[in-house]
Formats: C-alpha cells, structure tokens, sequence
C-alpha cells in the first residue's frame, strides 16, 4: 500500500472520486468477499505466503493494464466482439507476466505452474473489464484495476498467512511457531483454504450488516 | 486401461473444484438450485470433453518446438490461442442450448458465456499440458474432469437447496455456507483418494 501513497501525493489528478475508486474494493467492496469474483485461482497458491505475494503482484499488474488498455481502445472495439477482444488483451498480458517470471524467478514460475495462465479467466480482470473499463476513461479505469488487484491480493494474503502459519509452523519459510509445534495438516489442504475464507467473509458481514445476504 | 484410469483419478481423486478450486465463480453462482446446476454442469462437461483434445492438438502440431509443422518455438501464443478456441466452444454451446432448451437458456442467463472465463475449462487445457498428456490421455481428463465437476456442482446444489430452511447465522448466509460446505466437501472426497484407479481399469 506504501507505493498508492506516494502515487496520491504527486498525482493532481487524484481526487476524492479517484480514491475511491481505489480504496472501495479493498474492503466494502472486495471482489472475492464481495463481488464473488476470482476465487478460483485465489485459493490454489495460498498455502503458502510468498507465492501468494508474487500472485498478488501479478493480477495488479494484469488488472491494472488491462483496465487502462481497454478503455484506450473502449471507442474503437466493436460491441460484438468485445469478449474476445478482451481476453486477447488479457492473454496477452498474462503472456508477458508468465515469461518474466520464468526469467526472474524459475522456482517460483514452477510452483504457480498453471495457476500463472489462470489469470487469464480471473474473473475480477474480465468483470471489470466489462463494468468499469469499458465504459471509463483510461486514468480512471487503471485506479480502478489497481484497486481490484490489491483487493484481491489483500484476501490471499490473510488466507495464505494463517495456512502457512499453522499449517507449517513457518512465515516465508522461516520457523515462527516454537520447534515443538506439531503442524496441522489441515491447514495445507485445499479445505482449510475455504474455512478461512468462510470465517473472514463472517466476520466482515457481522460487522457490516449491508452486506447481508437475504436471499 | 489408461483411459478409465484417468477418468476415475480426474473425476474423484483431482476433483477440479474441490482439489484445485476451479471454476469456483460459476460454481458458487449457479448453485442455488439443482436443474440449472445440472444444465450448467452438462455444458461444461461438453465443452471440456471438446476443448481439451483440441488444446492438444493445437498444442502438439502448432506450438510445440519439436513436433509442429513449422519447426520453430511457438509456445509464447499458448493462452492466446487456447482461449480462442475456448471462447468459440462456448459460443457453439450457447448458440445450440438457445434452440434446444430455451428454458435452460434463460435460466443459465450470463453464466453461459461466463464458461469462457470458467477456470477449469482453461485450467484443464493447462495441466494437460503440464501433466504431459497424450491425445487418449486428454480425451479421458477433459471428460473425467467435465464430470467431476458436475458431480460438484449437483451436490453442493442439492445441500443449499435444503439449507435455506435451516437456521443459519444471518452473516453467514449464502457465500459464507458456501464456501463451509465446499470445504466439508472437499474434506469428504479426501476419502476417495484412497481409491486405486487400477484396481478398477484393472
């Protein structure tokens, strides 16, 4: 979040509007908790922390650029093919991510494995590609990928702190709980990932009661 | 024996949801009642079963550095191409359920073209990939894959048809019981994994 500070300072153009559109998915608006958007590929890397911290990365930067993209080009793509356009755009991104990846990091690129090309059908990049982008300007749209990248990342995180923690015992690979500590293997399966999940979107809702859902 | 092998270790070991998390958008969507998840969990069966030989094919005679026709590297355009031949799939689907079913089409409503950013439809071709299938092997994933994750999808349906009449904390309600009672699932199917395919293929 550090680095969105600084941006605020410097930027004239960042008004009380461009905040929120930067600040409202990061909790009210979440796309996991929230809008229901992007859990698949969220919980796959989350047993462990640094992975997810490099997922995080990687979805910003792809939300982020693909937001702007779109709404460069919102006036020039045909409403019929708008689908495929996007996810041209989107792969393309994904594309240059999964390449530097490999070069930079090889055992992380590993450990992803599939979950990197799975950005592709996040469906936080293509909703709001199709609720935001398309229909604002450019400066704009990037807040808002941005702050639906960091929303996204803010989720993971929680979630692969705990796994990992209790899970291993360890927090970046470095031993935090006492030697002694007998790991639950619960927490490194796919369920616990859930249980997680299930318990923060509890507490968010008990505290924010519109969230409720009343169906 | 392969095939039944694979069918088997895809549809109840690897579960596509509950192992892997895929497709979890629609999954958690679609599944407030049972007739859409079904509808919704035969198209993804079918455009599984399809996109994956597909994938595979355009992975081994146009991509692949050694075995393409053209003799060079092209594996950069992977997700490119891949995700074109998904987004068409599903336009053929959504095109033949609109004449067939116009009941079920209303029902599925955005999720249909919404199975072009399912993630276990993508993220099939890719472990396809990663697992080093061959086209039989490929046949085998995308349909065991395809019917485990309707098996999923029909469950959790069912569970959340009957939960409605339960007592469950407000804040709770809907996403949260979902994601419990995918846990608990996931939990459950843990059990099969003492299954061995081979015993069965023989």
């Amino acid at each position: 979040m550090a680095e969105t500070k600084v941006k605020e300072a410097k930027e004239p153009l960042f008004g009380k509007k461009e905040r929120k559109l930067l600040v409202d998915p990061l909790l009210d608006n979440n796309p996991i908790t929230v809008q229901v958007l992007g859990v698949c590929s969220a919980l796959a890397v989350t047993s462990l922390l640094m992975p997810s911290i490099v997922m995080t990365v990687a979805v910003v930067f792809v939300c982020g650029f693909s937001n702007l993209i779109t709404s460069l080009l919102r006036n020039i793509i045909p409403n019929e093919v708008r689908l495929i356009a996007q996810l041209i755009i989107i792969a393309t991104l994904v594309t240059i991510v999964e390449l530097s990846l490999k070069y930079f990091d090889y055992p992380t690129y590993k450990e992803l494995s599939v979950y990197i090309g799975l950005i592709i059908t996040n469906c936080i990049v293509m909703g709001r590609l199709e609720a935001f982008a398309m229909g604002n300007k450019p400066w704009k749209s990037f807040l808002d990928g941005l702050g639906n990248g960091v929303g996204y990342g803010i989720i993971l995180i929680v979630v692969a702190f705990f796994r990992e923690l209790f899970g291993k015992g360890t927090l970046f690979g470095a031993q935090i709980l006492p030697e002694g500590y007998f790991a639950n293997n619960l927490m490194v399966m796919p369920a616990a990932a859930m249980f997680i999940l299930a318990v923060f979107i509890w507490i968010q809702r008990s505290r924010n009661k519109e969230l409720v859902d009343i169906s | 024996m392969d095939f039944v092998n694979i069918f088997i270790k895809t549809a109840f070991v690897e579960n596509l949801v509950l192992a892997y998390f895929l497709g979890m958008c629609s999954y958690l969507a679609v599944s407030k009642s049972v007739k859409t998840a079904v509808g919704l969990g035969l198209a993804v069966i079918f455009v599984l079963g399809i996109t994956i030989p597909i994938n595979w094919m355009i992975n081994e005679y146009l991509l692949n550095e050694t075995t393409n026709v053209f003799g060079t590297d092209l594996t950069f355009l992977r997700f490119i191409l891949f995700i074109a031949v998904i987004a068409s799939m599903v336009q053929l689907v959504e095109m033949v359920i609109e004449k067939v079913s116009p009941a079920l089409y209303n029902s599925l409503g955005i999720f249909l073209p919404l199975i072009t950013v399912n993630c276990a439809i993508l993220g099939g071709s890719l472990f396809m990939i990663s697992r080093e299938y061959n086209l039989g092997d490929s046949i085998a994933f995308g349909l065991g894959g395809g019917f485990g994750w309707f098996l999923a999808i029909v469950f959790i349906a069912a569970i959340r048809e009957k939960i409605r009449y339960s007592n469950v904390p407000p804040a709770l309600r809907g996403l949260g019981m979902a994601f419990l009672l995918t846990g608990l699932m996931g939990l459950a199917f843990l059990g099969l994994s003492g299954i061995d395919p081979a015993a069965i293929g023989g």
